[in-house]
């Protein structure tokens, strides 16, 4: 979708399944994405769209017993990470690919001090000895704010904002080149919720980072990112500039989606729902998922599911009443 | 200000303390008043910790308070002994609760679930219990293929409607909605946030809506009151609070919030550190520490919550300058990203 040779992370047709006890779960249908070398991308969509197994899946941190990765190849300098040893991945995780979890409470651990926390990452990939690492924690924890007096303080005594803030340093460690941020301020308030996106923005300018954003809410990704993928059951249905997709949304569920947020600016006395339910992952409806819920569907909609077509050279559908409307 | 008949509910310097033991006491609610007219919403705002649920649950008194009037109709409840009189007002007033995965019992079906209000006040007679059952569902738009479901067949949006069906089953007057939203995806939020008005407007409803989205709050309400640290800092109509907001807190907590709007983009005032304990608070400004504007005196004495303008409180020392000082702050470029 834009130069070839600046794509950072490939991935194609992407499929993840989970076998549980009440059958397979389609988690992921036919993924296609790319993210760009010092790209911002936002990822978004309802809970249960697949946005964080996407994630996961990147990284290949997916549950071994029940997820299976049935196809799709994800590229990411040359090499095929779908296919790629224990070894070699960790190789990968936490200096190329790192990742800042959701929960700040939980992704830390307890027992051992921040500072330590952050030097494992250093000492793993940058094979630095324990001083030396320690030191370079002591700098990263300044650079998100934090006072380097309290690198030997444990998880606990840190509030939900510091912890995430840890949560980046961590994760920034070793300058990598692509950081996922799954719903990093979901669960703070939103004056630390302000703090971070700042922090964030900063420093993805600063390290020159191309970031994968997941979240659920709109607003984040028009103030962080360039572009945007909504998700809707496994699948990228709309994608292009955050500009573009926000102020023209082409796909009937991006419609819904922006018509349903309460602004703070205009005033509408009612907000649009979408109609309908999440599609139920255990069993997908044929054609575009998204069907049962659309007011403009076709014949075809129920069959065929849509391909991405291109609206304009930043702006992409995959949707059969977009395409004749053209 | 209001005619006085025309009021539904009004709170009096409302204190809820906890003691914590070691002589600490943990200032939850401190000196709450507001008043709220029949059929209107008063939305109440703050982050977590502030003591927004704590002024809802005392309100519906779940728990007693330190001191403070609560007047319901001209009466006030917390006074009230009288046993019928106090289940006439539970009938009056209703709650629907955050999380629809822990108020609801899992143990009962659905239809247990909404029967139970009746059962418990005896409104209705055992056969004309399923007709108003049924007109119930209806007017929630809640399916009758659910009534013998169990609450965990439902998803999250569906749980929130029997919740709301619930709290309306008595006919009441005034219900609390504690963040009755905050747990939903944007389109089932949409859904409920539509029933709630809906049902507003057809039964003549008073909510007090607690949230810490201020979207949706000014989505719903007529009136919104910000809180921090267990304190109401500013209280306004909602156009109001929007257009002409004073309390520097109010501003930076306008400020927070990403938007979604690509065009505008305005200016950010990042607060610093995090929200102070609530635990024996000392008598001044509770955000002067955190306030880009504060001054010596706002470390010395508390202001009060004064009226600037008719139906606008603020409780600040220089509620009058602060839009001033906001102005001049985005000249010197002192509040893009940095934090001050």
């Amino acid at each position: 979708m834009n130069q070839e040779k600046d794509i950072l992370l490939k991935i194609s047709d992407f499929v993840v399944e989970f076998r549980t006890e009440t059958g397979t779960k389609q988690a992921i249908n036919h993924l296609d994405l790319a993210i760009h070398k010092g790209e911002s991308l936002g990822l978004v969509g309802e809970s249960g769209a697949g946005k964080t197994t996407t994630a996961l899946g990147i990284l290949r941190l997916l549950p071994k017993h029940s997820a299976k990765i049935k196809s799709g190849i994800i590229e990411f300098h040359g090499q095929d990470m779908a296919k790629m040893s224990e070894k070699r991945l960790m190789e990968i995780r936490g200096d190329k690919i790192s990742m800042i979890f959701q929960n700040p409470l939980t992704s830390l651990n307890p027992v051992f001090t921040v500072g330590e926390q952050i030097a494992m990452v250093l000492r793993k990939h940058k094979k630095l000895n324990s001083r030396q690492a320690m030191e370079e924690a002591g700098k990263l924890m300044e650079t998100v704010g934090i006072a380097k007096e309290r690198i030997r303080d444990y998880p606990h005594q840190f509030s939900g904002g510091m912890r995430q803030r840890i949560g980046i340093a961590a994760a920034l460690a070793c300058s990598p080149e692509l950081l996922i941020a799954d719903e990093p301020t979901t669960a703070l308030d939103v004056t630390i919720q302000a703090q971070i996106l700042e922090l964030m923005k900063s420093l993805q300018s600063q390290y020159n980072t191309s970031l994968l954003m997941i979240t659920h809410n709109l607003g984040i990704i028009s103030e962080l990112c360039k572009n945007v993928a909504v998700m809707y059951a496994g699948t990228i249905i709309e994608y292009g500039t955050v500009k573009e997709v926000f102020s023209n949304p082409m796909h009937p569920y991006t419609k819904g989606l922006l018509g349903a947020i309460p602004s703070l600016d205009d005033h509408k006395d009612r907000l649009v729902a979408i109609p309908g339910e999440v599609a139920n992952p255990y069993h997908l409806p044929e054609g575009c998922s998204f069907h049962p819920r659309c007011g403009c569907k076709c014949e075809e909609c129920m069959k065929v599911p849509p391909e991405m077509v291109e609206i304009n050279d930043s702006h992409f559908v995959a949707c059969w009443a977009c395409r004749e409307g053209k | 200000m209001m005619l006085e008949n025309d009021t539904l509910v009004e709170v009096k310097n409302l204190k809820k303390y906890f003691n914590v033991g070691k002589g600490k006491v943990l200032h939850a609610v401190d000196d709450v008043s507001f008043s709220l007219k029949k059929g209107h919403t008063l939305g109440l705002v703050g982050e977590s910790g502030c003591g927004k649920s704590t002024v809802g649950s005392v309100t519906m008194r779940l728990q007693d308070p330190t001191s403070g009037e609560l007047l319901f109709e001209g009466k006030d409840i917390f006074k009230c002994k009288d046993k019928k009189e106090n289940l006439q007002y539970r009938r009056d007033m209703q709650i629907v609760f955050q999380d629809p995965y822990s108020s609801l019992n899992p143990k009962k079906t659905i239809r247990s679930i909404l029967a139970e209000g009746y059962q418990i006040h005896h409104t209705v007679t055992k056969g004309e219990l399923n007709d108003v059952l049924s007109l119930l569902s209806e007017k929630t738009g809640i399916s009758k293929d659910m009534w013998e479901q169990y609450p965990h067949e439902l998803d999250g949006g569906k749980r929130q409607v029997v919740g709301i069906a619930r709290a309306l089953s008595l006919n009441p007057k005034f219900i609390v909605c504690d963040e009755p939203v905050s747990s939903l995806d944007v389109s089932v939020q949409a859904k409920v946030l539509n029933l709630l008005m809906d049902l507003q407007e057809e039964m003549n409803l008073s909510y007090l809506f607690i949230s810490h989205d201020l979207s949706v709050v000014k989505h719903i309400s007529d009136r919104i009151a910000v809180m921090y640290l267990g304190q109401i800092v500013e209280m306004a109509d909602k156009d109001t609070l929007f257009s002409e907001t004073m309390h520097p807190y109010s501003i930076a907590l306008l400020s927070a919030i990403p938007k979604v709007d690509v065009e505008n983009k305005v200016s950010r005032i990042v607060l610093k550190g995090d929200v102070p304990s609530p635990i024996n608070p000392k008598p001044i400004c509770r955000f002067a520490n955190r306030c880009w504007m504060s001054q010596q005196i706002c470390f010395e004495k508390e202001p009060e919550l004064l009226e600037v303008a008719p139906g606008h409180c603020v409780k600040c020392h220089f509620a009058k300058e602060s839009r001033k000082l906001m102005a001049g702050a985005e000249k010197t470029g002192l509040n893009s990203g940095e934090q001050i």
